[in-house]
C-alpha cells in the first residue's frame, strides 16, 4: 500500500512533504505574548521580595528562572513545531510540542475563508488564515503566524480553487 | 396528488386562522401550571376562588390576545428564489432563506395541533436547528402542498429541472415495524428513567410529603409506628419485600421502555422515494421525514449487550441537516441484519462483506493503552499498602482491598484483550469502516467522498511509539480510527484525500 512502508516516522515526512515554516516574526509575537503573560507574575515577586525578611531572591528567581523558559525556549519550540504546506489543492496545518496534530483541508471541502488580524499581529504585520469546512471535527482549521500578505494571497487562491471546481 | 404550482407564487401568505388557537393552548399549557404555583406560593390561594378564577381567565384572556396579534403579523411568502417569513409584535424580523440553502423539507403534528387538523412546517438549513424556519399551523393538505412547491424549487435551484410529485406512488418500503415487532422492540428498551423522574420528583416536592423520605430516622419512625409486624417478621418477610421490590422496579422499567417506543415508534414506516427516503413514525406525535440521499454522510449500526443475542441492531444515519434531536436520524430502530442489509444498499453504501481486510490498532497501542489503564489501580494499591503500614495495621488487614485493587487491575488487563480482538477498521476504495467495543460493537461506515478533512493526532506517547490517531471531518458526526501504526494512518489518509480531490461539494 505504501511506496516506503520499511521507513518510519517524521524523517520519512519531512523529505516527503517538506513544510514551510511560519514567517520569522511568529516567534517574535509568541515571545512577545509570553513577556506580557509573565509581567503580573514578576511584579508580585517583586513586591514579595521588597517587603523583605526572607532570604533575597526567593521569589524573584524561581519566578525569572520559569519566565525565561516560557520566554526563550518554548516560544521557539512552538514555532519549530509549527508549520504548513500548500499543495494545488489542499492545505496542510502541522502544529503541536507535546500533543502533535498534523490536519489537511482539501479545498474542495472549504465552506468559507476568513483571514484575520489581530493588534499585535499587526505590529508584526501577520495573518491568520482560518479555513472553515462542513465537518462536526475540525470545523474551522486556523494557519496563525504567516504574513498577512500571504494570507490573503492564500485566500484568494483557495478561493479560486473553489470558483473552478464548481464551473 | 397535490399540484405544485397549485398556489401562485410571490403572493403574501398568513397561516391558518385555526394555529392561533392552537398556539393559545400551547402556552396556555406551559404558563398555567407555573401560575398555579405562583399562586400557590404566594399565598394567594388561601383567598379562595375570588381571586384564583379572575386570575386564571385575565392571563387565559391576555394569552389568547398575544396569540391572535402573533398570528396577525406572521406572514411568509413563497418567492422565484427564497422563502421569506416575517414575524414579531413589537420588532419586526424579516428572514430570507435562499432555496439553494434550504436541506429538507419536514412536516410535525404534535398531540394538539393534530387534534385541530393542524400540521408545523419546518424548513431545515442545516444550522443546527437554531436558524430553522418555522411556518406554525397549517392545514395538513396544504402543508403538504407548500413541501411540493419548495421541494420542486429546491430541486429546480440545485438542477435546473423540477421533477413531478409521482413520489408517493412509486415509493417502495424498505422497512416496516408491525405491531408485533414493536412490542418485542418495547421490551427491550428497558427503562428506568421513569423511576429516576419519579425519584427525582419526589426530591423536588418533598416538602409537600408527610415525611422526609431521604432520612433513615423518618423511615424508621415509620415503620415504629406501622410497621411493627414488618420489622419483627424476620428474615422472610425482609426477602420477599426485597423480590417485590425488585419486581416493581423490573415492571416499571419494562413499562417505560414500552410506553415510551410505542409513542416513538408507531407505525414505523421507512420508504425509498425518488426523493430520498421518507421516514413516517409516532402515535401522537406523528413526524414525516424526507432524508435526501445525497446528504447522507454516513451510517451507524449499532445494537445492545442483550438484543445483540437474538440478532437485532439499529440502523443510523449521520445527515447533513442534523437535528438537536438526539434519535432523530435512525431509519431502522430494531432490524434483523439482512433487513438492515437492503436499507443499507438503498442509501448507496455498503454492509463490509467477508472478504473485508480488517486491521486491528496497533499492539504497541495496545500495550501502552492497558499499562496506563492499569496505573491508577497500581497506585491505589500502593498507596493503601503504605498507608496501612503507617496506622500499623497487620498485612492481614490490608489484604482485601489489595487484592481487589489487583483483581480490578487483572479485569482491566482482560477487557483491553478483547477490546483489541474486537477493535478494527477497514478501508476499500472509497468506503470507510470502524468498528469499536466487544460487548455492543458500534459499527461506523463512511464513504471518503463526504468527508471534509483529515487529522493525524498523536500525544507523546504515541509519537515515541509511532502510532497515531486518524480524525476525520464529518458533517453532523464524528469518525475516528484509534491506534493505527503512523504509515499507516498516512497511507489512509492519502488514499482519503486522493477521493475527495475528484469530487467537490464546497458550493453545491
Amino acid at each position: 500500500m505504501l511506496p516506503l512502508g520499511g521507513l518510519l516516522s517524521i524523517g520519512w515526512v519531512m523529505d516527503e512533504n517538506p513544510l514551510t515554516p511560519l514567517h520569522p516574526n511568529y516567534l517574535k509575537l509568541v515571545r512577545l505574548v509570553a513577556v506580557l503573560l509573565a509581567m503580573p507574575a514578576i511584579v508580585v515577586a517583586l513586591v514579595l521580595e521588597a517587603r523583605g525578611g526572607l532570604p533575597r531572591g526567593i521569589f524573584l528567581a524561581p519566578v525569572v528562572l520559569v519566565g525565561l523558559w516560557l520566554i526563550v525556549r518554548t516560544p521557539l519550540r512552538r514555532y519549530q513545531a509549527r508549520g504548513y504546506r500548500m499543495d494545488a489543492d489542499r492545505l496542510q496545518v502541522v502544529r503541536g510540542i507535546i500533543f502533535n496534530s498534523d490536519t489537511v483541508v482539501p479545498f474542495g471541502r472549504v465552506q468559507h475563508i476568513d483571514v484575520h488580524q489581530g493588534p499585535l499581529e499587526r505590529v508584526y504585520g501577520l495573518g491568520t488564515l482560518v479555513l472553515h469546512t462542513a465537518g462536526n471535527h475540525n470545523a474551522s482549521v486556523s494557519l496563525p503566524g504567516i504574513s498577512h500578505h500571504d494570507a490573503l494571497a492564500m485566500r484568494e487562491e483557495i478561493r479560486a480553487h473553489a470558483k473552478r471546481e464548481t464551473k | 396528488m397535490s399540484e405544485a404550482e397549485g398556489t401562485a407564487p410571490e403572493e403574501w401568505r398568513r397561516t391558518s386562522p385555526l394555529s392561533f388557537a392552537v398556539s393559545a393552548i400551547l402556552s396556555l399549557r406551559s404558563a398555567g401550571l407555573p401560575a398555579l404555583a405562583a399562586l400557590i406560593g404566594t399565598g394567594a390561594a388561601r383567598q379562595g376562588w375570588t381571586v384564583i378564577v379572575p386570575v386564571l381567565l385575565a392571563m387565559g384572556l391576555l394569552t389568547a390576545l398575544i396569540s391572535f396579534l402573533a398570528w396577525r403579523r406572521f406572514r411568509y411568502r413563497i418567492g422565484e428564489t427564497d422563502i421569506r417569513v416575517e414575524r414579531g409584535l413589537f420588532s419586526r424580523t424579516a428572514r430570507s432563506v435562499p432555496y439553494e440553502r434550504i436541506q429538507d423539507v419536514s412536516l410535525e403534528q404534535a398531540l394538539v395541533p393534530r387534534l385541530f387538523g393542524m400540521v408545523e412546517v419546518k424548513f431545515e438549513t442545516g444550522a443546527g436547528g437554531k436558524d430553522e424556519v418555522r411556518v406554525r399551523y397549517v392545514s395538513s393538505d396544504e402543508a403538504e402542498a407548500l413541501r411540493e412547491t419548495v421541494r420542486a424549487r429546491i430541486s429546480g435551484a440545485a438542477a435546473g429541472t423540477a421533477e413531478p410529485s409521482a413520489a408517493e406512488e412509486t415509493a417502495a418500503a424498505l422497512f416496516v415495524m408491525d405491531r408485533k415487532r414493536l412490542a418485542m422492540f418495547g421490551l427491550f428498551e428497558f427503562s428506568l428513567v421513569a423511576f429516576a423522574v419519579l425519584a427525582g420528583a419526589a426530591q423536588q416536592f418533598d416538602s409537600l410529603l408527610p415525611i422526609d423520605i431521604w432520612s433513615y430516622q423518618a423511615w424508621v419512625g415509620l415503620l415504629g409506628e406501622r410497621g411493627h409486624s414488618l420489622q419483627g417478621a424476620g428474615l422472610a418477610a425482609q426477602v420477599i419485600a426485597a423480590t417485590l421490590a425488585i419486581a416493581t422496579l423490573s415492571l416499571v422499567g419494562l413499562a417505560t421502555g414500552f410506553i415510551r417506543t410505542v409513542l416513538r415508534d408507531y407505525g414505523f414506516r421507512l420508504e425509498d422515494t425518488p426523493k430520498g427516503l421518507r421516514r413516517r413514525r409516532g402515535l401522537l406525535t406523528r413526524t414525516d421525514v424526507i432524508m435526501p440521499l445525497p446528504r447522507i454522510q454516513a451510517l451507524k449500526l449499532r445494537t445492545g449487550i442483550v438484543r445483540r443475542r437474538f440478532g437485532w441492531h439499529e440502523l443510523g444515519v449521520v445527515s447533513l441537516a442534523q437535528d438537536a434531536k438526539e434519535a432523530n436520524h435512525i431509519i431502522v430502530p430494531f432490524g434483523k441484519m439482512d433487513e438492515i442489509d437492503a436499507v443499507v444498499a438503498a442509501t448507496g453504501f455498503a454492509l463490509p462483506t467477508a472478504d473485508t481486510a480488517w486491521r486491528r490498532p496497533c499492539l504497541r497501542y495496545q500495550i501502552d493503552r492497558a499499562l496506563l489503564l492499569l496505573v491508577p489501580p497500581c497506585f491505589a494499591a500502593l498507596a493503601v499498602t503504605s498507608g496501612g503500614q503507617r496506622l500499623g495495621l497487620g498485612s492481614q488487614a490490608m489484604l482485601p482491598a489489595v487484592g481487589a485493587l489487583l483483581a480490578l487491575a487483572a479485569l482491566i488487563f482482560v477487557s483491553a484483550r478483547f477490546r483489541w480482538r474486537h477493535d478494527r477498521y477497514a478501508v476499500e476504495g472509497v468506503r470507510i469502516y470502524v468498528r469499536r467495543g466487544w460487548l455492543a460493537p458500534r459499527l461506523d461506515i463512511a464513504s471518503a467522498i463526504r468527508l471534509q478533512s483529515v487529522e493525524i493526532v498523536q500525544g507523546p506517547l504515541a509519537r515515541r511509539r509511532s502510532y497515531a490517531n486518524l480524525r476525520f471531518g464529518l458533517a453532523g458526526g464524528t469518525l475516528e480510527i484509534v491506534g493505527a501504526t503512523l504509515e499507516d494512518a498516512r497511507a489512509i489518509r492519502a488514499d482519503v484525500l486522493s477521493h475527495i480531490a475528484r469530487v467537490d461539494f464546497s458550493h453545491s
